[in-house]
């Protein structure tokens, strides 16, 4: 959540409960909600580690807030961020490591293993129809989110049946 | 079925077995043991591999093909001994079978492909007419009555075997890739219009390779070679539900 939270303070200074709402308008109900608490834990990290400068704002009735910019060092990282590329294919993947090992432990029985997962995978699937019908539906991230996670379900899914015709 | 007190499951198989055997060739083992059993309103997804012998087993229940051993059940009626006339018109007036390959009648209109098996089931002509364009409307296929298939786009024919299958109002709807060959916003449109006819009570076995369309279903079964794998029934008795949304969604950083 770092990375996203410095992001997001590059269009201009903001406080924390503000940086909530945008993230959560942005990539609606699918995304994991941080909680305000953690959102307060990361920015006093961004805070001490130089990326983000806070000032105390006074409030006439309520307690103080604390505004948060962006600093110079905090823009290289948010820069080099989206020079870095992403996501390196999925060799190690936990499953896959409970199925190569299931024969060695005898615990197991590898099949089981894979319809246990694919029962799984259908349940998220079927949460994120949910999610996708009561999203926005102007929305347009937050669905993009949702059908990039259904696509990749797809994917696993069908990986899943290629372990259960080679295993079976 | 018109019986006064519909009971028990609409469908139940018991060791179906079926084993294709090509001329000059080696015998297919396709579907080797199933035990199944479908209840009145169920949305049953199977899915599986190519070849794992799902549409020979969709067969199997809509009478278009017989097992080499085995009983099958529809509506308390054991039908595996039927006659080849007998399954017609159980076939006409109870299932309603999409294909995997459409099998629309080619030269003749949209209309016609829809009216036709209400007509075969004694429907009046009035009555099969406005049936029909019921159905074509509520498909999003009004004004294309007059088109021939060749005429349609893939999702189109799509939609228009669909609506020949319900046109009689089944008690067991058989779908077989119902989306087969559709994109991604096609299959979606498919999906919502099982959703609604399955939220209207209609019950359907959808066989699929398609795992979003597999999880609009209340039971995912898995077939594989021949053989059910797994019968999950989908949504219930999850204590996160959205534990697996948060694994997929997580972000970077
Ligand atoms: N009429 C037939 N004669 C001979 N073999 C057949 C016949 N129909 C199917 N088969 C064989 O039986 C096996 C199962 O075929 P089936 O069409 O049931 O698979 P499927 O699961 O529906 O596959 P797909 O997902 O590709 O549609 C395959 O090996 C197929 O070649
Ligand atoms: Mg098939």
């Amino acid at each position: 959540m770092r990375l996203p939270l410095l992001a997001l303070l590059v269009s201009g200074p903001a406080h924390g409960y503000e940086l909530k709402q945008a993230l959560e308008n942005l990539l609606g109900s699918a995304y994991p909600q941080p909680n305000v608490g953690q959102i307060y834990v990361t920015l006093g990290r961004l805070e001490k580690t130089g990326l983000i400068a806070g000032e105390d704002v006074e409030q006439s009735d309520r307690p103080n807030k604390r505004i948060y910019r962006i600093t110079e060092a905090g823009r290289e990282t948010v820069d080099a961020w989206f020079e870095e590329s992403t996501g390196e294919p999925r060799v190690r993947d936990e499953f896959f490591m409970k199925l190569a090992l299931a024969p060695h432990t005898g615990t197991a029985n590898q099949i089981t293993l894979i319809n246990k997962q694919r029962r799984h995978y259908l349940n998220t699937m079927r949460d994120l129809s949910k999610l996708a019908a009561g999203e926005d539906r102007d929305n347009r991230v937050a669905h993009l989110l949702i059908e990039g996670a259904m696509l990749h379900l797809q994917a696993d899914l069908d990986w899943l049946e290629r372990c259960q015709e080679e295993l079976e | 079925m018109n019986r006064d007190e519909p009971s028990g499951p609409i469908l139940r198989a018991a060791g179906l077995v079926k084993t294709h055997r090509p001329e000059g060739g080696a015998p297919v083992h396709a579907v080797r043991g199933v035990d199944l059993r479908i209840e009145r309103g169920e949305f049953v997804a199977v899915t599986g591999p190519s070849g794992a012998g799902k549409s020979t087993l969709l067969h199997l229940l809509g009478g278009l093909d017989r097992p080499d051993s085995g009983s099958l059940w529809i509506d308390g009626r054991q039908v595996d001994s039927f006659s080849e006339a007998r399954w017609a018109v159980l076939r006409r007036n109870h299932i309603g079978i999409v294909f995997q390959f459409f099998n629309l009648v080619s030269n003749l209109s949209v209309a016609d492909n829809v009216e036709l098996p209400a007509l075969l089931a004694g429907r009046s002509p009035r009555q099969a007419r406005t049936d029909r364009a019921e159905l074509l409307e509520e498909l999003g296929l009004a004004g294309k009555e007059n088109c021939t298939p060749g005429e349609l786009s893939g999702g189109e024919q799509q939609r228009v075997a669909l609506a020949r299958a319900l046109v009689n109002s089944p008690s067991l709807l058989l779908a077989d890739e119902p989306a087969g060959s559709l994109d991604s916003k096609g299959t979606r449109e498919v999906l919502r219009l099982l959703a609604r006819f399955h939220q209207r009570g209609q019950t359907i076995l959808l066989v699929t390779h398609d795992a979003r369309m597999a999880s609009a279903a209340d039971r995912v079964i898995s077939f594989f070679d021949g053989q059910v794998v797994d019968d999950a029934h989908l949504g219930g008795g999850r204590s996160r539900p959205e534990a697996g949304v948060a694994d997929v969604l997580k972000l970077k950083g």
